[in-house]
């Protein structure tokens, strides 16, 4: 892909994101930024290629420690916002 | 300089660029899906009914692209879908599948553990995780850039030589995105490290105001910037390795001055900045997932800052300036605190109470911190079988972190449908028989709407004072609100002032109550 079908994809991609973060509700703003967190760490796929290449020593440790932060914030983040949003009940009636 | 030595003779860069365009499409599709699926798990928390499914397309979402990632980095055959492990491969395999164990054990743990009043610190340190995660990617993409694809695939000079750098030469938008990502990681990094410490409270909520601060402030960003550019011509190793203890340094100088009450605003703001380096990570992989998931985290921090600052009409540049509330109980004088107030107990607070045909209850962060919620339920539980009508009225910026209290009375079951937003419920305080506070302030603080010189002028605030009679629990008279201002609401004829700890306060009204 060349830098402007990307950049086109990143303009595009903040717009979505505007819009809907707009149509989050307010009572599940700190559960919005617990799942952010947890998606943000999408960032492991950085550290897989990092971890799983061959040629540099550091480059791939760097990146296995780059796994383990990111699996505690995917794992981690996943798991507090489903706890969170389990506890959000209407009332009974 | 040893750092990140090369192979004497650098693996030739073309196939390995080859490999990467050779991702067979289902790849590509793969990376989207993932895209599309976090965009539905933020769409979800529209509404609590929804947002758990979302949470769970989020989970599948991750786990495409990781899945993804794994079973395209051994080679793949031209024309085969999938790759041709070797026994070396599935080593690395196994390894990272360790990492990745290891990551979820811990992450597991911490979230099952962690009390919902210390949400706000564990969002701070989940996302100087991001941070450290974006430049120890950033790094091992410098050290290896064959491995991401990022060489210029002509390794010869003017002379028709092999260049002999150290390293195979990265090509230079690649550098500046890198540069870019490792700078933002970076700075994620140390001011989450310091918010952490902050809402912890294992470092003083106080403002710690250098001098020259912002001269210093601006010359580092200045620095950063000039570096990021520089890079983009030299990638030596001096320059990047500059770059990333100035953007540590400046991440930590910037939250440093910031005090606690302005916490929520710091917190969306590193919630924001982990987006942008993850982006900006995609542009150095070209991968749509990392892009996607970045320009959303990225928005959606920027605008829960900007729901923030609005909430307590300041400005962003204002906030991250630094100082607010650094004179904190210093403006009290004597002659404030001696106007007269009304004490009540636990019994005249029940009586009120039962009294009621309407109690509002606004919460604030003394109630997180005194873990107030479970009993302040059973009370409302007791009004309502009485036949009160009750309600939870929330201020946007109350706690420490956007959307805190709401999650804190999740926590002790109130249903979501009788807690409201403050343009919600702002007009019934004056059908209120009762307007119960209970750990905020500042955000009922009428002085926010007549006090032109108050520093939270122009807040939007609840209009306690029209309520019938005001119930306020504090744990003294002497003590102020964030801002440091006093609040006229405690000298109101029709204000109870309930003075102690608010967990104990509200279970001395519910034994009352039982009477």
């Amino acid at each position: 892909m060349d830098f402007i079908s990307i950049l086109s994809i990143f303009v595009l991609a903040c717009f979505v994101g505007y819009y809907v973060v707009w149509s989050v509700t307010p009572a599940l703003h700190t559960p919005l930024m617990a799942v952010t967190n947890a998606i943000s760490s999408v960032i492991i796929v950085g550290a897989l290629v990092a971890a799983a290449a061959k040629g540099s020593f550091e480059a791939t440790w760097l990146g296995l420690i780059g796994v383990v932060l990111a699996s505690v914030n995917i794992f981690g983040g996943f798991a507090v916002t489903a706890r969170m949003l389990a506890m959000y009940k209407k009332k009974e009636r | 300089m040893i750092l990140g030595a090369p192979p004497l003779n650098p693996p030739a860069p073309l196939p390995v660029a080859e490999h990467v365009a050779a991702l067979p499409p289902w790849v590509l599709l793969a990376y989207l899906a993932a895209g599309v699926l976090f965009i539905l798990a933020l769409r979800g928390l529209s509404s609590p009914a929804t947002s758990q499914r979302g949470n769970r397309y989020g989970m599948i979402g991750m786990g495409i692209a990781v899945v993804t990632t794994l079973a395209t980095q051994a080679p793949i055959p031209p024309g085969a879908l999938l790759p041709q492990p070797t026994p070396d491969d599935l080593r690395i395999l196994f390894q990272i599948l360790a990492a990745i164990a290891l990551g979820a054990v811990i992450g597991i743990v911490t979230a099952r553990r962690i009390a919902m009043t210390a949400m706000p610190q564990l969002v701070a340190a989940f996302h100087s995780l991001v941070g450290l995660a974006a430049v120890l990617v950033g790094w091992a993409a410098y050290l290896n850039p064959e491995a991401f694809g990022i060489v210029v695939p002509a390794l010869t000079t003017v002379d028709g030589d092999l260049v002999s750098t150290r390293l195979a030469r990265i090509n230079p938008v690649s550098r500046l995105e890198m540069g870019l990502g490792i700078a933002i990681g970076a700075i994620t990094f140390s001011g989450s490290v310091i918010a952490f410490l902050k809402l912890a409270g294992k470092m003083s909520g106080a403002p710690i105001l250098l001098p020259l601060r912002h001269v210093i402030n601006l010359g580092t960003l200045l620095a950063i910037l000039g570096l990021t550019a520089y890079f983009m011509t030299d990638q030596d190793l001096w320059v990047i390795a500059t770059l990333t203890a100035l953007a540590f340094l400046i991440g930590f100088l910037l939250i440093i001055p910031i005090g606690g009450a302005d916490m929520p605003v710091v917190v969306s703001m590193l919630n924001s900045y982990s987006g942008w380096a993850a982006a900006a990570m995609g542009f150095t992989l070209h991968n749509t997932a990392m892009i996607v998931t970045g320009a959303l985290v990225g928005s959606s921090g920027a605008i829960l800052s900007y729901i923030m600052c609005r909430a307590m009409n300041r400005s962003f540049i204002s906030v991250i300036a630094g100082g607010f509330g650094a004179e904190a109980g210093a403006i009290t004088d004597a002659s404030k605190t001696d106007r007269p107030w009304k004490r009540g107990s636990a019994e005249d607070a029940a009586f009120l109470l039962k009294q009621a045909e309407n109690v509002i209850v606004i919460p604030g962060y003394g109630m997180a911190v005194a873990q107030a919620q479970h009993i302040l339920r059973e009370m409302g539980d007791f009004l309502k079988n009485e036949g009160v009508n009750v309600k939870y009225a929330i201020h946007p910026v109350a706690g420490r972190m956007p959307g805190h209290m709401n999650v804190l009375l999740a926590e002790a079951a109130v249903p979501y449908d009788e807690v409201f937003e403050l343009e919600d419920i702002n007009s019934e305080f004056a059908q209120a028989d009762v307007a119960f506070i209970i750990g905020a302030n500042d955000v009922v603080n009428p002085a926010a709407k007549t006090d032109k010189a108050s520093p939270i002028y122009g807040m939007p605030v609840f209009d306690v004072d029209k309520a019938k009679t005001v119930m306020f629990i504090k744990r003294s008279m002497g003590g102020v609100g964030y801002a440091g201002v006093d609040n006229d609401v405690f000298y109101m004829d029709q204000t109870m002032m309930l003075l102690g700890d608010a967990k104990k306060m509200v279970e001395e009204i519910v034994k009352a109550l039982q009477h």
